[in-house]
Order: C-alpha cells, then sequence, then structure tokens
C-alpha cells in the first residue's frame, strides 16, 4: 500500500505528465502507421475459435444435466415454483382473470385507488394525484390490461429483489472484506448482458414468469445492494461513537442508529431498483413475459412505430410515477427526521384509516362491477396516439433523411472510422502497451494493472477486433454524451424553468425502451456504427445531464454572487467557476455514461453496430453461436470493468489533485 | 392541525358514503353476463403452442390456434419465444409445438436426434427461399443487375460509411445461418457484408432504398410480408445443386431452397390429441400465409381477427385438416 501511494506520488509529482501522454499517443500513431494490419485478429462474423466451441459444449453439458441433477431437483425447481407463485398471485390480484371470473379480483378503479392512496400516504398530495393521473392514462391508451402485467411482473421482481438485496446491503455496509468481495460481482450482474443469459434462464426456471422474474432481478439487485451499503456507510462515525459511548451493542447500533439514518438512502436505493426492473420490461417479453413489452415487440415485428410508441409511452409513465412516489417517499423520511415527530400517531392513523377506507371501498367496487373492473372502451384514446406517432415518424424520415445522412457520413469518416482503423489496425500488443501507459499516467498503478488483465482477457476470449469496433464505438457516444451532459446539465442547472420543461424528456430518454424508436432511427441513419452510437446517446445523455445539473445546482450560491459582483460574466462565470466547482460530479457523469453506453451495445448490435453486440445477439439467436455470445457478453464485461477503474483512477487523482493544492500546468 | 384532521375525517367519510351510494346504484355486476366460454372440450385438453417472432409465422400459429380452440375445444396457450428458446420447451415440457421451422439442422439433431424429445411433423407447404435481394426501382433502372456476375460492376453504388469503400452486402436477422461473408469472398466480389443485426433494420433499409431511391442490396427471405409492401428482386448467384454448400469456408452457390416444417413434441404426438392430427395434417400456400401476414402486417388486424377471417373464407383447406373421426 505505502509503495503504491509512493508510486502515485511519483507520478502525481512528474513533471511533464501531459508531454508523457502525447508522446504515448505519438508512439501509437507511429506504430500505426508502421505495422497496421499486423496481429489484429480479425475473425469473421460466423467464424469460432477453439474457446467458443468449448463453451458450447459446456453449456451442451449443462443443459443435459438438467433431470439428473440435484440442484435442478431440490433447489432450482423450488425456487421457480415459489416465484412462479407469486407473480400469478399477484396477476390475479390486479391483471389476469382469476377465481374463477372473467376479470382479475381488482378492477381499474380499485387498483387506481390504491395506488393513489398509497402514493398519498407515503409519500404527498401531489403525487397522488400523479398516480391517479398515471393510473387513469393506462386505460386511457388502451393497455390497462398490459400494463398490469408489468406492474405485476416489476412488482413482484422488486419485492424480492429488495428482499435479498437489502440484507446483503447491510452486510456490504457493516464488513470492508464482503463489501470488496460483492463489488465485483454486482459489477458483473450489471454489465453482463442479459441477451447472454436468457436463453439459459429458461432451461433452468423453464418458460414463464420465473424466469422473467430471475431475469430482471439479475439487473435489479445490485442497486439495491450498492446504495443500501453506501447509506449504511456514510452514518458518521460521531453518531456511531456517541452511540457506543452510551453501551449499545453493535446490533443496537445498527437497528437504532445506523439504518434510521440510512433510511432516506435505501428509499434512494428502491427507487433505483424499480428504474432498473422496469427497463427489463422489454427484453425480458423475449421469453414469453406478458406485458406492454409483448406489444412493444410485437409492433416491431411489423415495424409498426405507432402501436410500440403507445405502449412505450405507457411504460414512461408507469416509470415516472414509481419513480416520483418512492423520490417523495424519501424527502418525506427524511423531512420527519428533521423534524421529529410532527404528527401525533392518532393523527396519522386516522389518515390511514380514511384512506384505506376509501381505497377499499373503490375495490369492492371494482371487485363487484364491470363498469369499475373493465376500462370503459370508450374511453380508449389509444388509436390517437398511434396514428400521431405514426405521422410523426413517417415525416421524420421522409424529410430529414438528407441532412442527417450527411451528418452521420461527417462524423462517421471524420471520428469514428479513424478512431477505430487506429484500435483495429493496430497490432494488440501496441494497444494494450499504450493503454497501460496511459492508464498509468491519467490513473493509478492499479488501474493500469487492471488494464493490462483486461486487453489480455480479451484477447485470450478470441474477440480482440471486435472488441475493438465496440470500444470505437463507445468511445464516440460517451464523448456525445458528455458533450450534451455538459451543455445540457448546465442550462438546466441554471434555470428552474429548462428544469421542468426538460426534465419529463429526459425520464422519457431514458425509459422509453430503445425498441420503440429503433425504426425512425434506422430510417434516418440506416443500419450503421452511428444508429448503434445514436441509441446509446439517447438512453445514456440524460444520466449525465441529471448529474451534471445536479452538481451545478450544488455550486454555494454565495460564491456565484461574489463572482458576479466582481464583474464575471455569464461565460465567465460557467466556465471559471461553476464548472471547475461541479467537477466531481461532471466525472461522475462521465463514468455512469459510459457504464450506460456500454449497457446499449447489445441494442447496438440489433440495428447495425456489428461486433460484440451483434456477436451476442447473433449467439442468442443460434444455437452454434451461443459460446461465442457467451465469450462477447464477457468481453463487454471487461471493457465495462477496465474502462470503470481508469476513470475511477483519474477522478481520484483529479480530486487528490483539487484539494492538495498541487496545480499542474 | 385539529381543524386539517377532522376535515381530512369527515372527507373520507364524505367519500366514503358517496362510494357507498354508487354501489346502492350499481351497474352491471362482474360475472352476470359473459361467462360460460371455454367450449366443450373434447378431450383436446392444453395445447402449449410456441409463436416464434415473425409475422409469417404468427399467420401460420393464428390459423392453427382458431380451428383448435374453435373447432377442436382445445384451450391453446401462446407463448411468444425466439427459434431456440422454443426448441428448448421440447426438452422441459414447455411447448408442444413449433409451426413453421427454417431448417435449424444442429437444433434438430439436439433435440429429435440425440435428445429424442422432439419429433418431425411434416411441411407446412410454404418454400422458404433464402437470398440477396434489391429493391424494384434498381431493377428499372440497371436490368442487369440480378446477375450476380454483374454485381461488381455495381459495387460503387453500395458504398456507404461502413463498408471501407467497397460495396455494401447488408446482412440481417442474425437468426439464420449465413454464408455471406464465405460467399463474397469465393465469388471474388468487391463487397463488404454488413451486419445489420435485426429484421426491424434489414426492412427499413429496404423501405428507405425505395422511397429514397438509395442503393441497398441485402440478404432476404421469402415468404415475408413486406414482400407485399416492396416487392424485392432476387439476385441470382450461381444455381444452388445438392452438396454445393457442404464446406461453408468454400461455398460459392446461391442458398438451397428450403421446405418449412413443423416440429411437436415427443410427448405431445403420442398423446393422441386431436390438435396433434391437426398440425400434422396442416399445409397451405406461401399465397395463404402472404394472406394472413397481410392482414396482420398492413390492414393492423388482430392475429385472431386475422386468422378468422382465413378461416370462414376457406373452410374447405380447414375440414382437411380435422381429425377424421
Amino acid at each position: 500500500m505505502t509503495a503504491l501511494s509512493a508510486t502515485r506520488g511519483v507520478a502525481a509529482r512528474l513533471p511533464a505528465r501531459r508531454y508523457l501522454i502525447a508522446l504515448t499517443l505519438a508512439v501509437w500513431a507511429a506504430g500505426w502507421a508502421l505495422l497496421r494490419g499486423h496481429d489484429t485478429f480479425a475473425l469473421g462474423g460466423a467464424e469460432l475459435t477453439p474457446l467458443h466451441g468449448a463453451l458450447n459444449e459446456a453449456m451442451d453439458a449443462v443443459d443435459d444435466s438438467r433431470n439428473t441433477n440435484p440442484l435442478f431437483l431440490y433447489f432450482i425447481n423450488y425456487i421457480r415454483l415459489f416465484i412462479d407463485q407469486a407473480v400469478t398471485a399477484v396477476q390475479a390480484l390486479i391483471s389476469q382473470p382469476a377465481l374463477g371470473r372473467p376479470v382479475p379480483v381488482l378492477g381499474w378503479l380499485g387498483v387506481t385507488g390504491l395506488a393513489t392512496g398509497v402514493a398519498l400516504l407515503y409519500g404527498n398530495r401531489k403525487v397522488a394525484l400523479l398516480t391517479a393521473a398515471g393510473f387513469v392514462s393506462f386505460g386511457a391508451l388502451g393497455l390497462w390490461q398490459e400494463s398490469m402485467d408489468t406492474l405485476a411482473l416489476t412488482l413482484t421482481a422488486v419485492v424480492l429483489s429488495l428482499a435479498v438485496g437489502i440484507p446483503l446491503g447491510i452486510w456490504a455496509g457493516l464488513s470492508d472484506r464482503f463489501n470488496r468481495l460483492v463489488t465485483p460481482v454486482l459489477d458483473f450482474m450489471q454489465t453482463m448482458p442479459t441477451f447472454v443469459y436468457l436463453a439459459p434462464l429458461t432451461l433452468f426456471f423453464l418458460i414463464g414468469p420465473a424466469s422473467a422474474t430471475v431475469a430482471t432481478m439479475i439487473y435489479a439487485i445490485p442497486p439495491a445492494i450498492r446504495i443500501t451499503a453506501h447509506g449504511i456507510r456514510q452514518v458518521s462515525s460521531d453518531t456511531l461513537e456517541a452511540g457506543t459511548s452510551l453501551g449499545a451493542t453493535p446490533a443496537q447500533a445498527l437497528r437504532h442508529v445506523r439504518l434510521p439514518m440510512a433510511k432516506q438512502t435505501i428509499i434512494v436505493g428502491v427507487n433505483q431498483t424499480i428504474m432498473a426492473a422496469l427497463s427489463m420490461a422489454t427484453i425480458a417479453a423475449l421469453i414469453d413475459a406478458p406485458g406492454l413489452g409483448q406489444t412493444v415487440l410485437k409492433a416491431l415485428q411489423t415495424l409498426d412505430v405507432g402501436t410500440a410508441f403507445n405502449a412505450g409511452v405507457a411504460i414512461v409513465i408507469m416509470a415516472v410515477v414509481l419513480d416520483r412516489v418512492t423520490s417523495a417517499a424519501s424527502r418525506r423520511v427524511e423531512v420527519q427526521r428533521r423534524a421529529g415527530r410532527m404528527r401525533t400517531t392518532r393523527g396519522r392513523r386516522l389518515e390511514v384509516a380514511g384512506v384505506l377506507g376509501v381505497a377499499g371501498v373503490l375495490a369492492y367496487l371494482s371487485y363487484t362491477y364491470v363498469w369499475a373492473a373493465e376500462f370503459p372502451i370508450e374511453a380508449n384514446a389509444g388509436p390517437y396516439v398511434r396514428r400521431a406517432a405514426d405521422a410523426a415518424s413517417q415525416w421524420v424520415q421522409d424529410s430529414l433523411v438528407t441532412y442527417t445522412d450527411a451528418f452521420k457520413n461527417l462524423l462517421t469518416n471524420q471520428f469514428l472510422n479513424r478512431l477505430e482503423a487506429l484500435l483495429t489496425g493496430t497490432p494488440w500488443w501496441l494497444v494494450t502497451i499504450v493503454a497501460v501507459a496511459l492508464a498509468l499516467l491519467v490513473g493509478s498503478v492499479r488501474a493500469a494493472l487492471v488494464t493490462a488483465a483486461g486487453l489480455l482477457l480479451l484477447v485470450l476470449l478470441g474477440l480482440w477486433q471486435d472488441s475493438m469496433v465496440t470500444l470505437a464505438s463507445t468511445i464516440v457516444a460517451t464523448v456525445l454524451v458528455m458533450l450534451l451532459g455538459v451543455v445540457a446539465g448546465v442550462w438546466i442547472g441554471r434555470s428552474d424553468r429548462a428544469d421542468t420543461v426538460l426534465r419529463p424528456v429526459l425520464d422519457a430518454g431514458q425509459t422509453m425502451p430503445a425498441f420503440v424508436y429503433l425504426v425512425p432511427i434506422l430510417g434516418l441513419f440506416g443500419a450503421t456504427r452511428f444508429t448503434a452510437i445514436i441509441a446509446a446517446v439517447v438512453f445514456a445523455a440524460p444520466v449525465a445531464i441529471k448529474l451534471v445539473a445536479e452538481g451545478i445546482r450544488g455550486v454555494s450560491p454565495t460564491t456565484v454572487e461574489a463572482a458576479t459582483s466582481a464583474g464575471a460574466s455569464t461565460w465567465q462565470l460557467i466556465s471559471k467557476v461553476q464548472l471547475p466547482m461541479a467537477r466531481s460530479a461532471v466525472t461522475l457523469a462521465a463514468s455512469q455514461g459510459l457504464i450506460y453506453v456500454l449497457s446499449m451495445v447489445v441494442v447496438g448490435g440489433l440495428v447495425g453496430a456489428g461486433a460484440l453486440g451483434y456477436d451476442v445477439v447473433a449467439g442468442f439467436s443460434q444455437h452454434q453461436l451461443r459460446g461465442k455470445g457467451l465469450a462477447a457478453g464477457l468481453a463487454i464485461v471487461v471493457l465495462g470493468i477496465v474502462l470503470d477503474r481508469v476513470m475511477r483512477a483519474a477522478t481520484q487523482r483529479a480530486d487528490a489533485a483539487a484539494h492538495g493544492g498541487r496545480h499542474q500546468k | 392541525m385539529a381543524v386539517t384532521r377532522s376535515g381530512k375525517v369527515r372527507a373520507a367519510a364524505l367519500v366514503t358514503g358517496a362510494g357507498l351510494l354508487l354501489t346502492a346504484c350499481g351497474g352491471a355486476k362482474v360475472g352476470e353476463t359473459g361467462t360460460a366460454s371455454t367450449g366443450g372440450a373434447k378431450g383436446c385438453g392444453t395445447f402449449n403452442l410456441a409463436v416464434n417472432p415473425w409475422v409469417g409465422y404468427e399467420a401460420n400459429a393464428a390459423v392453427i390456434a382458431q380451428v383448435a380452440e374453435k373447432q377442436l375445444g382445445c384451450k391453446v396457450v401462446k407463448k411468444d419465444l425466439k427459434e431456440e428458446v422454443a426448441w428448448q420447451g421440447f426438452a422441459t415440457g414447455e411447448v408442444d409445438a413449433i409451426v413453421e421451422n427454417w431448417a435449424h439442422d444442429d437444433l434438430k439433431k439436439k433435440y429429435i436426434d440425440d435428445q429424442k424429445v422432439a419429433v418431425s411433423a411434416g411441411p407446412t407447404g410454404n418454400k422458404g427461399v433464402i437470398g440477396w435481394y434489391v429493391a424494384p426501382w434498381m431493377v428499372k433502372k440497371y436490368p442487369d443487375i440480378t446477375d450476380g456476375k454483374n454485381l461488381n460492376k455495381y459495387a460503387s453504388l453500395f458504398k456507404t460509411s461502413e463498408s471501407d469503400g467497397k460495396g455494401q452486402l447488408l446482412d440481417g436477422d442474425p437468426s439464420f445461418v449465413t454464408n455471406d461473408a464465405a460467399l463474397v469472398k469465393n465469388l471474388k466480389l468487391d463487397y463488404k457484408v454488413v451486419y445489420a443485426g435485426s429484421e426491424t433494420a434489414l426492412i427499413t433499409a429496404f423501405r428507405q432504398s425505395e422511397k429514397q431511391q438509395k442503393p441497398v442490396i441485402g440478404y432476404f427471405y421469402e415468404p415475408q410480408w413486406f414482400l407485399s409492401e416492396v416487392k424485392l428482386v432476387k439476385v441470382n448467384l450461381p444455381a444452388y445443386t445438392e452438396g454445393c454448400d457442404a464446406d461453408p469456408a468454400k461455398v460459392a452457390c446461391d442458398y438451397p431452397p428450403y421446405e418449412l416444417d413443423k416440429i411437436v413434441s415427443k410427448k405431445f404426438a403420442d398423446s393422441g390429441s386431436p390438435a396433434y392430427t391437426l398440425v400434422k395434417n396442416f399445409t397451405w400456400t406461401n399465397d395463404d400465409q402472404n394472406l394472413v401476414a397481410k392482414y396482420i402486417a398492413e390492414d393492423k388486424m388482430s392475429a385472431e381477427e386475422a386468422a378468422a377471417k382465413w378461416v370462414a373464407d376457406n373452410p374447405d383447406k380447414v375440414k382437411a385438416w380435422l381429425p377424421t373421426s
């Protein structure tokens, strides 16, 4: 550790780090010019390496042991039964005909009433209103049952994810060793493309709700664990010491000090878990998960943009409602904690009883009467939404295509093709040396080691060239995300009005399933890598924008005032004061943006990005390419971990430099 | 504080009261009407039908489901699955039938020959064609483009930002085996294969090609609903002869014609279910399928409506599929 920090110190003190970076890049360019095309490991679309064949066979072996392996017979089968029952029960309650009735137990009125009641009790009046409007709009879009199926699956997956994730998160919060152990596993779960494990899952958990739920949980558990652990960790040591000095045992300290203080953060974790679960709705539909995802995929088969958009809107509304309600709940917890108990228990009880009473009546009505059970067909505005979306998509494709095509060609030829030629044309060993040197120069020794190991792993996986193609697109997409992130983030951070207008757009970009807008962007940019980049930017930019805006808003008003009174212009204020002071938020935005971009690699494979994304998709569709698909999934994980670690090390170094007052010129 | 609280209670009481009033004036009750469907089961039971994600398949599945439900009294459970997952369903007992299969020799070997959980139920009557296609405007403008020998002459037309200065050959849905990379090499074509990655991407490319008069050549197949919107024209490569594609690396001929077939689980075949007889007897022509696919894709009917319409219009064909007893 001392050796490590010593080298870090040396590296930081090197007088000309910038020149060294430039030198490394120059060496790379020279190497590319001299050695172009050597040792680049090109591999055709359907070609396999021995490793891919071996992976295929290994997966076959697992398939074959399904009926004999005790793990399946006594363990997984019971988990499957349990999850199936849980989902079916929720479906019977809100979405599927049940108990010999032609409709579910609760109709639209009952569900809307209950959801609004919950929003009122745990959030506030505003979100309760939003909830009511949101649920009614599911019916108004003509998608009540599909929405409820999605909700049922999402809720079950979320509850199970929290049941697993929060205890593990508490453990990770208390134990450094467990935290270190679990972090790479969580990275893996979050970056491994779902397509890779979707088909094998149906062997373990069969076709049905259980597989879909488990697929969703794999993606939704990590935020629950991470954020809970973070909440437990950030409880100040002073508070804990006070508790210990009063004689609290560790268990008491956990229950009475840590958990209550971490409650708000844990609710943020719940929020993120819900969002992650909901983002799986479309992909889970590939293995017969019911709900809105089915509608989107079915519509895509006939390129029916309108219908896909209609269902996409329902998903966005569901996400926004769930997000706002959980956020309001988290704020409420915080306010209550600060203020102590505001309301008497009796007052609260009356409130609860009142709300539940009303909701109960509505539920009873929807149980009994057809008008409250089935959403009235006359109120279906879905066809209008569909036609409008169709017309818009058509207009955009017809009238903008000349400009977008030129734009695509310009960016592709000027940046993407050059970067890709550099990455794929240089021998693998030179790329590795350059990357390790860069990781050392901008990051740390540890980051350099991770980089070396990661790139060697890519070679072993037999997908070097594909990985480099994907890396080039990923870098270009991340740069675009950050350009947008800084520009829009500063704007939103400085103007409340911009925030009000743009926030719903950002939420939509984040939660609208990519499948919905694939057709129009394919029409505009063709089946190209650039289309894949656009899809990634649409998904990743909102996160970056939100984080940058948050950072700009966090700059203390006194500093801003001081600068303004000193005569700084708006431009100076932004470039000299606000952005530098929000630097850690900007770097966080970059690393999150990057992870989000990587999570779209597979979607990119569906629209012409080729490389790793296509390998994964093909592995999902073709039996003999399964092994290669798995290897490609692993390569995406490796890229994610390497880029993340380098970025983090660079952030730490920048922070250390800023706080230590070292200025590097 | 006290005021708001009692106010809230009062409001709650009011709403509850209003609710009760509503209850009193009612409306139609759930279960009073429209139950008693699920027709007379004639020992058919549940029929698990895989639905693979393309419209032609859905047409087959919808018509079979329609007949099984309405005329045989089966309870049909449709499961939306990709091909490979559907085949796995034979092993786990969750899928009874796949009703449009495109070759998939590797899966046949695994599930029919090795695991013996599935059996073939004969051809669907549909003929599958795979090949390279161009939009009709191109054929009008460059009549000799449909001969594969002339492709190099037109390579520069198909240049894009993705194709490294060569012509772009757009490959599509990864569900199908393609020999295109080998074909380009072995036929010495000045083209680069670009993987579009999905049927959506391919169709959008061809649609834009026709509309914007933009040259596109790519991998496509029939029967396919899109061909009734834009009648793509196939480019002729050296004709297929038995065994010319034996070595995938050396292949230099066109794709073989495909006889699309039906696969059922062994268990289902042995069950004696009338639904099995229906699946086994089911055959129709490309035109039949294209018609139902058109109802779904262009006339935006639901699969059920489309099937019901076709079944009503073609009673004789349907009759031939039914069990004789």
